[in-house]
């Protein structure tokens, strides 16, 4: 005799407790994982594409293809055959398939684990991405310009037995009354002697403020390729000041034959025609320290992109220009774009900064040729900077 | 209102009486998103691995998209398992349990799916949740990549097995005992020279030792958890138990079209036969018959591969109608898919099937070809070959550990795609420790020899 077949039914609301342990939400996410760290290893080559950058809030979209778990498999056939179901006589034609699907796809086992096509925007934040870039360009920390540099803030330090009523620490005041009546077991709830005041105390620290110059030439011989390329670079330099600075001023020049100030948005619309005047750029940036940036305050920092065709007769007050930035700054950066990468840093312009760099001045120059020169030229930057500063 | 209990019973009843002969099953009511996962993982416990992840999400963008629900899934055993959807309503469920009786009967008689069992124990259902914990055990151990590194290899290699040889096999004699030296032999004329007492008649056979492997292996899963270089305990336990489960699976492939027929043939039978349903839910179970047995999507005039649940319940019905049930009974014991589509779909069926070949050209149209009943059920049968995977062997280890693989071009009548080949090989690699290189041929027929892509 057969033991009999058993039923169990399922009570309304004992789903959830299934649901409690998905686990194809649990791979699904070990993917997802897998993904990033993927995408993590080649962060420097995806990222320099420009348009991974479109978005100003404090994340970055990448798109990505679903990982595909790989199986031997047959090359697809010039020739694919299949069976069909339907009224269909033979010469007729009957709809399309791609390439690459197995035809008798629906026949298929365990194996069917095509990625259809479908994507996946996996959505970084940029402070981790700037983590592992760290670690991966293997950049070294910055130290902050101290010398001299000292806000004074108030912070809370300690307690007194007097002080404002709004500095009253409550919690610390009931200890204080709970000790005391644990000797003295019949006083009174609270006395006097019990209130405990938060006290303020004067400090003066190291100033983690900076202002950041950003210059570029933006006259008629920059191209939309030399813009993308300047503003990357703008973009991760950035990112790196912004680990060490508390806070952190922008200030970006455009210059031709003149120069003038923008805000963000517009400085990387802006095209204008003419020549090129380095040391307009240059004056414009020594006006605004002077006016709003306390070099005694401020850490200073100028980056300035061009292709490097100054006017020759500008030369000597653009080396005045930035001898006089350099003297203050914590560092200059220049960045060429040249027109082709055997000119890299023969120019005028590059000439003059080469000059002020073996006078001693902070400052760096480095030949933008492509996306690829980006990443080189940010860890670069940033070790020549760590370097400047143990000197 | 019956309970699903009084349904159950009712059918159970009516289908031993016409001859049903299964083990004792236990019915287990889940919610949609549990069987989602079963459909995903094949079984309702199983290891952890990203690509079950993948399929999860095209199940559910599938299944957002209106595609066919799910009702119920049974698994073979003692007692078998059958897992069935919550908020299927009284019709459904009449049809689901009338359905599953049919696959219990087909999972105990059918030989291929007798055979797995006999060697696997009859708790599938258990023995994939017990290497699910071992595996849970070994990621505690040894760390979330090792464990992914061995199943990235062993998943990747899931289809390579060898039903042939079965479940539970020896590994290769370590030596081959040759013929005895023949009197012509250098030997053999020494030991006659006068002085040498020895008669040749008496020497000891000699032992030369095997290479491995002796021939061919097509178990690669077998093979390698078995002599890969520096394979770990632990790690041999994953490779195996990827490759049990892969037994389980392999008559499920071998045999859908059959099996899927079979429990349609029963559900249809024994509601025709069930007087205790109403009308009504008659009707209605009638209508998700039709639903699941139909050879086209609604609103498609021609599929492009057809449904093997109305394959199937066709020739059986057929089979039934013309050569007896005690002959069905017979055909569900003894055959998989290619022996039953190669007996039974005869020309006259297939036509009134409207079953037809296709062939889809560079351009990607697809154009129905005229074509006999032979190439008709060969084309039906193709993604079925070698548990529709191409074949490959481990061919020989060389001095250094070096593993080659040979893949039969002249079986698959081409070569593989190279490009995945590359990383399946990158996979084992991980595993073997040693090189591994395969031998395939390109687009043209010339011979390829390809290696894992050195990692940068």
């Amino acid at each position: 005799m057969m033991r009999p077949s058993t039923f169990v039914c399922l009570e309304d609301g004992d789903s959830h407790w299934y649901d409690l342990f998905s686990r194809g939400a649990r791979d699904w996410l070990r993917h997802n994982e897998i993904i990033g760290k993927a995408v993590r290893e080649k962060l420097p080559e995806l990222l320099s594409q420009a348009d991974v950058l479109g978005g100003r809030d404090d994340t970055v979209k990448v798109p990505v293809k679903f990982l595909e778990h790989y199986r031997f498999r047959l090359r697809v056939p010039e020739e694919q055959a299949g069976a069909g179901q339907g009224a269909a006589k033979p010469g007729d034609k009957i709809g399309k398939v791609g390439r690459g699907e197995q035809a008798g796809e629906g026949a298929k086992g365990a194996g069917g684990d095509d990625d259809g096509g479908f994507e996946l925007m996996l959505e970084f934040r940029i402070d981790d991405l700037v983590d592992w870039l760290w670690e991966e360009l293997k950049l070294p920390d910055l130290q902050q310009k101290t010398g001299g540099l000292r806000d004074d803030e108030y912070v809370r330090e300690g307690w007194n037995r007097r002080g404002a009523r709004s500095r009253l620490d409550r919690r610390r005041s009931m200890k204080e009354a709970i000790k005391r009546r644990a000797v003295d077991v019949d006083g009174p709830a609270f006395k006097d002697d019990d209130l405990r005041y938060r006290q303020l105390v004067k400090r003066s620290r190291p100033a983690t403020q900076a202002v950041v110059f950003f210059a570029m030439d933006v006259s008629s011989s920059m191209r939309d390729r030399d813009r993308a390329l300047a503003k990357t670079f703008f973009f991760w330099v950035m990112q790196g000041l912004r680990r060490q600075y508390q806070q952190i001023d922008l200030v970006f020049v455009a210059h031709t034959v003149k120069a003038w100030e923008f805000d963000e948005d517009e400085f990387f619309q802006v095209r204008g025609s003419g020549g090129t005047v380095a040391s307009t750029a240059f004056d414009r940036v020594i006006d605004i320290v002077d006016d709003r940036f306390d070099p005694s305050r401020y850490n200073v920092y100028l980056f300035y992109a061009s292709d490097g065709e100054n006017f020759r007769d500008d030369h000597d007050r653009a080396a005045a220009g930035l001898t006089k930035i350099a003297s203050y700054a914590n560092r200059v950066g220049y960045i060429e774009t040249p027109a082709s990468a055997d000119r890299a840093l023969t120019t005028e312009t590059a000439e003059i900064f080469a000059a002020a760099r073996d006078a001693g001045a902070p400052v760096s120059s480095f030949a933008l040729t492509g996306n690829d020169a980006v990443w080189e030229a940010i860890r670069e930057f940033f070790q020549e900077h760590a370097a400047g500063q143990a000197r | 209102m019956q309970t699903l209990e009084d349904i159950g019973r009712q059918l159970e009843e009516l289908g031993q009486g016409l001859g049903l002969d299964y083990f004792p099953l236990h019915f287990e009511e889940v919610p949609q998103s549990f069987m989602l996962e079963i459909a995903v993982y094949g079984l309702p416990v199983r290891m952890p691995h990203w690509s079950f992840g993948v399929r999860y999400i095209h199940q559910l963008i599938q299944r957002r998209m209106g595609h066919s629900r799910l009702f119920e899934v049974v698994f073979p055993g003692n007692p078998g398992r059958a897992y069935l959807a919550k908020g299927n309503s009284v019709a459904e469920n009449s049809l689901v349990i009338a359905h599953v009786l049919g696959h219990a009967d087909f999972s105990k008689n059918n030989t291929l799916f007798r055979r797995v069992q006999e060697e696997t124990g009859y708790q599938i259902v258990d023995l994939a949740a017990r290497h699910a914990k071992g595996i849970a055990t070994a990621i505690e151990e040894h760390g979330q990549q090792r464990v992914e590194a061995i199943l990235d290899a062993a998943l990747a290699l899931e289809a390579h097995i060898d039903t042939h040889k079965g479940v539970h096999r020896e590994p290769y004699p370590k030596f081959r005992v040759s013929a005895k030296p023949s009197a012509d032999t250098f030997r053999g004329r020494f030991q006659s020279l006068p002085g040498e007492d020895v008669a040749v008649a008496e020497m000891d056979p000699v032992q030369v030792a095997e290479p491995v492997p002796p021939s061919p292996e097509q178990d690669l899963l077998w093979f390698i958890a078995h002599y890969a270089p520096d394979l770990e305990g632990w790690e041999r336990d994953i490779f195996l138990a990827v490759r049990e489960e892969s037994f389980y699976f392999q008559p499920v492939f071998g045999c859908q079209i059959m099996n899927e027929g079979w429990a349609c043939h029963w559900h249809a039978q024994l509601l025709r036969e069930a007087k205790f349903l109403s009308s009504q839910d008659y009707v209605d179970a009638v209508k998700t018959h039709s639903d699941v047995v139909r050879p086209h999507a609604s609103g498609n005039q021609v599929s492009l591969a057809p449904n093997p649940y109305h394959l199937g319940f066709c020739m059986w019905e057929k089979i039934v109608r013309e050569q007896g049930l005690e002959r069905a009974f017979e055909i569900r014991r003894h055959d998989d898919d290619f022996s039953f589509v190669r007996n039974y779909l005869t020309a006259e069926l297939a036509e009134e099937l409207e079953l037809f070949r296709y062939v889809a050209g560079k351009d990607g149209v697809v154009r129905v070809v005229e074509s006999d009943i032979d190439e008709l059920r060969e084309t039906i049968l193709a993604p079925k070959y070698n548990f529709g995977a191409p074949v490959v062997s481990a061919d020989s280890i060389d001095v250094d550990g070096t593993l080659h693989l040979v893949h039969d071009d002249r079986t698959d009548g081409r070569g593989l795609d190279l490009r995945r080949t590359e990383k399946v090989l990158e996979y084992v690699q991980r595993v073997w420790r040693r090189p591994v290189r395969l031998e395939t041929v390109d687009a043209r027929g010339a011979p390829r020899t390809l290696t894992a892509p050195t990692e940068a």
